[in-house]
């Protein structure tokens, strides 16, 4: 199955019951599977909405009253949809955001690219807030990682981001789909008519600065929480590694073929994939600097989680970077020659 | 054991199907596969292609740094990727169209009228499963039966007329090739 099509599926095993989204290059499959398949025995609704706009806003509605809801698109869209991933942050909604990167910035171009890191772990829209982002680097994870992240977006009541690109989207491997957890989410969070009893609001306008800093504290000691339990890394041949690659989704898939190829010459050189954009495995990445004092990071962007790289080691370790912005995919062997020059200088 | 193939042409020559159907049929046999395609924002004269790696063990990267094998179904894909093949690897041509040739010595080059040969079993379109069928004669990725079987899955119900032709296709494209 194609990339795309494995988050779709994936998605409504996971029980999405409400889909809505705007065609763009790369991630139409997903647009389109989900058209073919949400709606089942158990209900499911799919809308193609009139923008990308209102497909977040959408799912922010149908997640208020109660859905596992998703929503996907390719980085202009994703642009777009930053009022509303916002806006479910603020109310505490879960949902799940997929972006499957493109060449930018602005229309840029179909190409696979990684440009959007920054605005996938910073936020992205306005205000004090993250989003748990998950960055998949097969089918296979593409699948798991997409039932996880409904898990967690739920267990935070918080958006969930899968920030992967062109390739990962229409790239086809093997797949096979686990069984998903049992949805754990509570009714109070749910909007379904209070009949006889007790009004319920779900709103992110807090007119009251003291409300509204108290929310804001609130939301932080979750991020905090978050930051502590659920980073995810992959450590790929670092224990003898005299120099560690730092690389996620399609780049790290790339850096792993450059890999095989330097350790055939003899190079040590492993691979740490990040496999949680955020919350960043900052931490780990620090104590790997205790034995290792050579990382390179390789990004299909200028230099974006370079900087999250920098924070980590704070100055513990040797940091190059080597990155093909703008829908530029390098080859196995083209990254193996840059890691070569440096590992050699290092020497 | 790795096989990395790229399959190159204009977009309706049936590029993406040769390639999912390779990668398909070797994932049937149990190997590790990828499938990556790439193509313009054009459906028909545009540029498709695709890298499909076939392997027995975990394949790190699906982008081909040097494919053993380059299959081209237009001049441009030919001049594009050819510097591309590894050395030892084979180019296939569909001849019909390509009056080019390789500019090196150290690979291999089959030339295949596919085009011709298409037009002249009555349908046009299925040059790419004859070239199909050079390829799988002469790369041994899998046997031809789990091919076509696996092809017959990727048609479909709906294309069921198709299954005959195309097997027709295969074969001559198979017989095409001479040990």
């Amino acid at each position: 199955m194609s990339g795309n099509n494995i988050i779709g599926e994936a998605a409504i095993r996971a029980g999405c019951r409400f889909y809505a989204g705007y065609p763009i290059t790369p991630q139409n499959e997903l647009t389109e599977y989900m058209a073919e398949h949400i709606r089942n025995e158990e209900g499911g609704v799919f809308i193609q909405s009139e923008s990308e706009i209102a497909a977040i806003n959408m799912i922010a509605g149908a997640s208020a009253a109660g859905l596992r809801v998703m929503t996907s698109s390719s980085s202009p869209g994703i642009s777009l949809k930053q009022e509303g991933i916002s806006s479910m942050a603020a109310c505490e909604l879960p949902g799940i955001i997929v972006n499957i990167m493109r060449g930018g910035p602005g229309l840029g171009n179909i190409r696979p690219s990684q440009g959007d890191y920054f605005q996938a772990t910073r936020g992205g829209g306005h205000g004090d807030y993250r989003t748990i982002v998950l960055a998949p680097a097969s089918g296979q994870e593409l699948a798991d990682l997409t039932m996880t992240a409904f898990d967690l977006a739920d267990k935070y009541r918080t958006p969930a981001m899968i920030l992967a690109d062109g390739m990962m989207g229409q790239m086809m491997e093997p797949v096979i789909f686990k069984k998903p957890k049992p949805r754990q989410y509570s009714e109070k969070f749910m909007l379904r008519g209070a009949g006889t009893g007790k009004s319920k609001f779900i709103r992110g306008l807090l007119l009251d600065p003291i409300d509204s800093e108290a929310h804001n504290w609130k939301l932080a000691r979750k991020y905090e929480v978050i930051t502590k339990n659920e980073t995810r890394f992959e450590e790929h041949r670092i224990d003898d590694a005299d120099m560690v690659i730092v690389a996620y989704g399609t780049a790290a898939r790339i850096a792993k073929g450059a890999i095989k190829r330097l350790r055939d010459q003899g190079m040590k050189v492993g691979l740490f994939r990040p496999i949680t954009l955020w919350p960043f495995p900052e931490l780990k990445l620090r104590a790997l600097s205790a034995k290792v004092k050579n990382f390179l990071v390789f990004e299909m962007s200028t230099g974006q989680m370079l900087e999250d790289v920098r924070l980590a080691l704070q100055g513990y370790a040797d940091i190059e970077f080597h990155g093909r912005p703008g829908g530029a995919v390098p080859t196995p062997a083209e990254l193996a020659n840059v890691i070569a020059k440096i590992y050699d200088k290092k020497d | 054991m790795i096989v990395k193939t790229i399959f190159s042409g204009f977009g309706g020559q049936g590029v993406l199907m040769m390639g999912i159907s390779l990668a398909n049929s070797a994932m049937n046999k149990g190997y590790h596969v990828t499938y990556l395609p790439a193509y313009g924002a054009e459906m028909r004269g545009g540029t498709a292609n695709c890298t499909v790696a076939v392997g027995d063990e975990e394949i790190a990267s699906p982008v081909a740094s040097e494919p053993d094998y380059l299959i081209v179904m237009n001049s441009p894909s030919l001049f594009s990727f050819q510097n591309k093949v590894s050395s030892g690897g084979t180019i296939f041509i569909n001849s019909s169209i390509i009056d080019a040739r390789p500019n090196r010595q150290d690979v291999k080059t089959i030339c295949v009228p596919c085009a011709d040969m298409a037009l002249e079993l009555g349908n046009s379109r299925v040059a790419n499963i004859i070239m199909m069928g050079a390829f799988i004669k002469k790369s041994d990725v899998v046997s031809p039966e789990i091919y076509l079987k696996c092809l017959e899955t990727i048609m479909g119900s709906r294309k069921k007329a198709l299954a005959e032709i195309n097997r027709k296709a295969f074969a001559v494209g198979f017989d095409y090739i001479k040990d």
